[in-house]
């Protein structure tokens, strides 16, 4: 039965591997609409919880995914989740880097890297609005969410002092009783 | 170049990589290593941009394979991962750990919030900093509604959007 998921995790995220352009944060919107909608394995919240936890660490945002193994099936369930995330992007970049060692800077190469940019952005905010409807939890979390995107959007300081700040002002809220949580 | 070099290499890029690893990766693998010249790392860092997959990952993947074949690409990619991963467990088991706790479910509820704003303000700010173009905002919001709104698979949505948006790329 472990096993069983093991490999269902590793399937799964193998198979949207390819799909995240321009980063992989293209493929979030698309493992949200799988894991929470498809499969059930993790709720809206849960879901949005680990991508957050995942913000506060270093390194490439693909370990969001790695989380998501983690949280649904432990230590084997973050290395099904890892390889399987990784595994076909990078046999694609290792076959590429291999061919094209002296194409250079193609035309085309350069073309599919702009077209690129436009999805990758439609689908980083597609991103932000399924994580905060799947969290859906009121009116603090809206106001929460629309001022941290502002900070970011505006300030060159790093996000992790938006979601500092945010998460000092949940405890306030909550210890005041503004949350009913 | 041995595979301990670029090992240690790419485990300092990751350890060091807080709030994204874009800046970091080129003061890393060009100024601190000299693995390669500006002009090679924009070369290698636009095909990993055109590849689907994480950019910095692909690009460990890429200079491994270059320097010490099939086996530095795993290397690369390992050491790359390693701080990151330790770190995320680390994390995400205090919060199981104290998760019943009400100022620790507080707390997570305010950050997980923020992170979705931090999302939606990412993508505020990757177009601002392209120059202003009526197609380039076309093509997001449709990649908006298409995966945010209508909820359509993602393969369906890139299959239409991808080579749409090649044409209009090429004519500019």
């Amino acid at each position: 039965m472990k096993d069983d998921l093991l490999l269902q995790i590793f399937l799964r995220f193998a198979g949207i591997s390819l799909l995240a352009v321009g980063g992989a944060t293209a493929a979030l919107p698309e493992a949200q609409r799988q894991i929470v909608g498809e499969l059930h394995w993790l709720t809206g919240a849960e879901f949005a919880e680990t991508f957050a936890i995942a913000q506060t660490s270093p390194g490439p945002n693909v370990i969001v995914f790695s989380l998501f193994g983690w949280r649904l099936a432990g230590l084997g369930g973050l290395l099904a989740a890892t390889l399987g995330i990784l595994g076909p992007s990078s046999l694609l970049a290792f076959a590429a880097a291999r061919t094209m060692r002296r194409a250079g800077e193609a035309v085309w190469l350069a073309r599919l890297k702009k077209a690129l940019i436009p999805l990758a952005i439609g689908l980083m905010a597609a991103n932000g609005y399924l994580l905060a409807r799947g969290a859906d939890s009121g009116f603090v979390a809206t106001l929460i969410t629309v001022a941290a995107a502002a900070f970011v959007a505006l300030s060159p300081r790093s996000p992790l002092w938006a979601m500092l700040a945010a998460a000092i002002l949940a405890v306030v809220a909550s210890r005041s009783g503004f949350l009913a949580s | 170049m041995t595979r301990r070099e670029l090992f240690l290499g790419f485990f300092k890029l990751g350890a060091l990589a807080f709030g994204g690893t874009g800046p970091i990766s080129r003061a890393i693998i060009v100024e601190d290593r000299r693995w390669l010249d500006d002009a090679e790392f924009a070369s290698l860092l636009g095909l990993c941009q055109a590849l689907p997959g994480a950019n910095t990952c692909n690009l460990a993947v890429m200079l491994g394979d270059r320097f010490c074949g099939a086996t530095g690409a795993a290397v690369a990619l390992a050491g790359l991962l390693a701080a990151p991963l330790a770190f995320l467990v680390a994390v995400a088991s205090l919060f199981t750990t104290f998760s019943t706790l009400p100022d620790v479910r507080a707390a997570l509820y305010g950050a997980t919030a923020a992170a979705a704003g931090l999302a939606i303000g990412t993508a505020l700010k990757m177009t601002a900093k392209i120059p202003f173009d009526p197609w380039v905002v076309l093509l997001a919001a449709a990649a908006f509604v298409g995966s945010a709104l209508l909820r359509l698979p993602l393969p369906l949505i890139l299959a239409v959007l991808v080579p749409t948006s090649f044409v209009f790329a090429s004519r500019r």
